[in-house]
């Protein structure tokens, strides 16, 4: 069946609501373009990476178009990620970190990573400060939903971390 | 250790316990939900790492479950250990993405793998397009609840697991949109009165100026049934967790006071058309005999909204939830115990709802007016 909207291109988005106060419930049949044109059925998908890409960089050099930089790790190529719009490995974000940064401000409107900050058992950061203010708004968290088992355990951390007693 | 592990169980009414408790604000809000994305050092991303690279992953990924003690009793399945039919009940209960259960000629991909607490809707994916994916779900709307659920096993496997982490871009992923917190955190809401009213548009416009982005039932790609809406946040990098929270928390509490003037506003200015509309969907429901899933759902939003509004006084929210899983596919040939083709489905569903909506009485208690018995 075609688009009862624009009787063009196949019906993609079945709509059904109770519309109109006089009416009965009513089902429509659009294709895609028109559903998103009444905000209706297809929900608008986040701009593919792949489409953002292509968008990105205009008449400067364009990102991810050189063929010369494969990750080193796992080989993953520049062309790879605008075709499929994912990395190969953690490496890839080291790999394409230049590139990548205008990309995550365009999808992000930021590249700066201000949340949770992993410290790895085998990695000794020295970022008290950092690690302070998780703790603090996990320990606010915990009281609010009363888990106060966690609560303890974090106040206890947080004491340790600043050589309170 | 301080989890138990349980490999393989049977299937039976896994990870359903929210629709026993709908939670706060639940008669707009259905259900709260938490991700976290994150990623192991030393391995490529799920989809370009090795079979055998998989498999010890999830190795690795088994003894982090084991050791996690929020987990209590944890049921773990390998997605290659189920047939489709059990695969695809754990789609519909929203405990697996579609990435995680098919691979290339519809068989499961290998290693992935479902581990849920039999405590409460919390566990992870593994081998999914990242390597793990942390979730938590709980009826109505209650984010702090479940973030601060999915952050205590976060915390918990992130001893046992050296994340793949970066001190600018934050917890990497296999897609850059995910990267950063890793978090996504969605809030399923069911919005009749904003889509009678036809402000519905302007709402979504409003939230996707805003950084919320929604989608259907069925997260990304699915379309919007019976009004239901999954609300989440759009972007995951260059805000703390807490505030990515707090802000899907205060503009989702914005929209549900939208949707309780909508209510208000169509029972002060058309209360008999609604009820018709609403006893209407009560009585296609209570006897149609073949339903479709998406005639089901349309009928059911106007149930809900009837039951919100007190027009009915039953079923409960619980009830109409639990039909929301229970007349899927999957379900239903699981009832039936046979595949069942697409008419012999929608027979089932209408029969299946039918005997859930029996035996209660839908008259409001008090009355709203006249006496307007079913029977």
């Amino acid at each position: 069946m075609n688009c009862e909207h624009c009787g063009e291109r196949p019906a993609e988005v079945t709509h059904t609501e109770m519309s109109g106060m006089e009416e009965e419930m009513k089902t429509l049949h659009l294709c895609s373009a028109c559903a998103a044109l009444q905000g209706l059925g297809g929900p608008p998908a986040s701009p593919p990476i792949a489409d953002l890409l292509a968008h990105l960089g205009g008449t400067q050099e364009k990102t991810f178009e050189t063929d010369a930089e494969a990750c080193e790790y796992c080989g993953t190529r520049a062309r790879d990620f605008r075709k499929t719009g994912r990395l190969g490995c953690p490496q890839c974000y080291a790999q394409f970190g230049s590139q990548l940064r205008e990309l995550l401000r365009r999808v992000h409107g930021s590249s700066q990573h201000l949340g949770k900050v992993y410290v790895s058992s085998a990695v000794d950061i020295d970022d008290t400060e950092v690690r302070l203010a998780t703790l603090r708004r996990r320990l606010e968290r915990a009281v609010e939903v009363e888990d106060f088992e966690s609560a303890a355990s974090l106040r206890d951390q947080i004491h340790e971390l600043t050589g309170a007693s | 250790m301080s989890a138990r592990v349980h490999e393989g169980s049977e299937l039976d009414g896994q990870g359903l316990a929210w629709l026993d408790d709908p939670g706060p604000e639940h008669e707009i809000v259905l259900s709260t939900r938490v991700r976290l994305a994150r990623n192991v050092q030393g391995y490529p991303f799920a989809a370009r790492a090795s079979g055998e690279e998989r498999e010890r992953l999830l190795d690795h990924a088994r003894d982090a479950i084991a050791s996690a003690e929020i987990l209590g009793e944890v049921d773990l399945w390998q997605m290659s250990d189920l047939d489709a039919a059990d695969r695809t009940l754990l789609l519909e209960r929203h405990l697996v993405s579609r990435e995680l259960i098919l691979g290339p000629e519809a068989a499961a991909p290998r290693a992935s793998a479902l581990a849920l607490s039999r405590e409460r809707a919390l566990g992870l994916m593994v081998n999914e397009e990242d390597h793990l994916r942390i979730q938590a779900l709980r009826g109505g709307f209650q984010l702090t609840r479940v973030w601060h659920e999915v952050d205590q096993l976060d915390e918990e496997l992130g001893l046992r697991l050296p994340y793949a982490f970066h001190h600018e871009f934050g917890f990497l992923t296999s897609c850059p949109t995910n990267v950063g917190t890793g978090l996504r955190a969605s809030v399923l809401i069911h919005l009749p009165g904003l889509v009678l009213t036809k402000q519905i548009q302007k709402v979504l416009e409003g939230m996707g100026q805003l950084g919320l982005t929604y989608r259907g039932l069925y997260g990304e790609g699915s379309k919007i049934v019976g009004n239901f809406f999954q609300v989440s946040n759009q972007t995951t990098l260059g805000k703390t967790e807490d505030d990515l929270i707090e802000q899907l928390e205060s503009l989702v509490g914005r929209v549900i006071g939208y949707e309780q003037q909508a209510r208000s506003v169509l029972l002060r200015e058309a209360p008999s058309i609604l009820e018709d509309k609403v006893w209407r969907a009560y009585g296609i429901l209570s006897h149609a005999r073949s339903l479709s899933f998406e005639e089901m759902m349309n009928l059911l939003s106007g149930i809900r909204l009837g039951v919100s509004l007190k027009l009915l006084k039953s079923p409960r929210v619980e009830t109409i939830s639990r039909v929301m899983i229970y007349a899927q596919t999957a379900h239903l040939e699981r009832a039936a115990r046979r595949r069942l083709d697409e008419t012999d489905a929608d027979v089932f569903r209408a029969s299946y709802v039918r005997e859930a909506l029996a035996g209660d009485d839908p008259s409001p208690a008090g009355g709203t007016g006249d006496d307007d018995g079913d029977a």
